[in-house]
């Protein structure tokens, strides 16, 4: 179990885990509320305010931490459990309606033979997503984020608690569609992997450079759709290298399969670099 | 908007440092905002508010400092400051940056009771 529940997950529902997180804050801090309706008048008064002696002064504490510090050592435990375990975590991200779960379904019908898959699912609501998931047969479970727009490391580790992926096996995070927020949070993936359709605007990355910064990969989906739209894909991929000179792209379809070779052999190789150090589990 | 989570983030890190440093109110935050952390200020005030409604920073005052967005350009081998991440270099117009700073979201310092 988390020692450290509080991370304001509001209304956060993990299938098949009856934790709640609903709380207050003040709980944390033990207040004695006696105590501090009695400094009332204190509040709200500028800094110039002269205190009567024997009354509580102002002090200045240097604090110097990162915002996201918490998120960040979820996310380290996380990374932590996949390198123990072999796993391959791969963080994926893209707007609403890229075609994310329809190229998640078809990757894994054809991975399946190869290679043990777990799947977690973010969305605001329904548990739509994991049902299609484990309509293929793999494991999945679904994160309902209800308000929040993003997963984050905390979320991911309780997760992890009941899904519990098989050693060795390739684990998909499916992010919420957003292109913005999901960006700064640090899952403990090995990789973010955005993906884009070819029926989104073109300059996607310039638009929401954050989240193509922080990808490794860039799928472009739906390219079947091509002579259809007056998209430019060497614009797009320059666009995306303009932000991110490292990022790597793949354009494919999962509907009509093309390019998805392309896609597994890069899964391939990264699992192959996570499995370093794991003999026994290498196929 | 996940400066809300930012915020719930902020409101972490001062409960438990209250618990260290023993304080039971906060009246002042400062953050370092860099420009390239994909942090909107407005919309940080508003969480801020939102999120520290009736805890031990209830009607705190939120002070951002905003650090600027630097870059090494490796065509000019120089430090260069930028306000996006696809932005060319003000110098040479290469592409070829490192970004060095500005991706900062850290709280920097409180006034407390």
């Amino acid at each position: 179990m988390c020692t450290v529940c509080g991370y304001g997950e509001g209304d956060t529902q993990i299938e098949g885990h009856d934790h709640q997180h609903d709380h207050d804050h003040s709980e944390h801090l033990h207040h004695d509320h006696g105590e501090q309706h009695g400094h009332t008048h204190d509040y709200g008064l500028g800094p110039a305010h002269a205190h009567a002696p024997g009354m509580t002064q102002s002090r200045m504490v240097q604090i110097e931490q990162d915002i996201l510090s918490k998120n960040n050592q979820y996310a380290a435990a996380n990374r932590r459990y996949f390198q123990e375990h072999g796993i391959l975590g791969l963080n994926l991200v893209s707007s609403p309606g890229s075609g994310k779960t329809t190229l998640l379904t078809r990757t894994i019908d054809d991975l399946q033979p190869d290679f043990a898959i777990a799947v977690i699912e973010g969305d605001q609501q329904t548990t739509n997503d994991a049902e299609r998931i484990r309509a293929t047969g793999v494991k999945a479970l679904q994160i309902n984020t209800g308000k929040g727009c993003h997963l984050d490391g905390h979320m991911v580790g309780h997760a992890l608690e009941t899904l519990k992926p098989e050693e060795g096996s390739l684990l998909f995070i499916e992010n919420v569609g957003n292109l913005v927020c999901p960006a700064a949070f640090d899952l403990g993936e090995a990789h973010k992997v955005a993906i884009l359709s070819v029926t989104e605007g073109e300059d996607k990355p310039l638009k929401y450079p954050d989240m193509f910064h922080a990808a490794d990969l860039m799928l472009l989906n739906k390219i079947d759709l091509l002579p259809y739209l007056s998209f430019d894909v060497e614009r797009c991929i320059a666009y995306a290298q303009q932000v991110n000179p490292r990022i790597k792209v793949i354009q494919l379809s999962a509907t009509t399969g093309e390019g998805m070779q392309a896609w597994y052999q890069w899964i391939a190789v990264t699992r192959q670099i996570v499995l370093v150090g794991h003999p026994a589990l290498a196929v | 908007m996940h400066e809300m989570s930012l915020c719930e983030g902020v409101l972490l890190a001062l409960e438990e440092n209250a618990i260290s440093q023993g304080y039971k109110r906060v009246k002042t935050v400062w953050l370092e905002i860099g420009a390239l952390s994909g942090v909107e200020p407005e919309a940080m005030y508003f969480g801020f508010d939102v999120v520290m409604n009736e805890t031990l920073a209830d009607g705190a005052r939120l002070e951002i400092i905003h650090l600027p967005g630097e870059a090494w350009c490796m065509q000019c081998s120089q430090s260069v400051q930028v306000s996006a991440r696809y932005e060319a270099c003000p110098e040479c117009g290469s592409y070829q940056l490192h970004v060095t700073g500005g991706e900062e979201m850290r709280i920097k310092e409180l006034e407390v009771d």
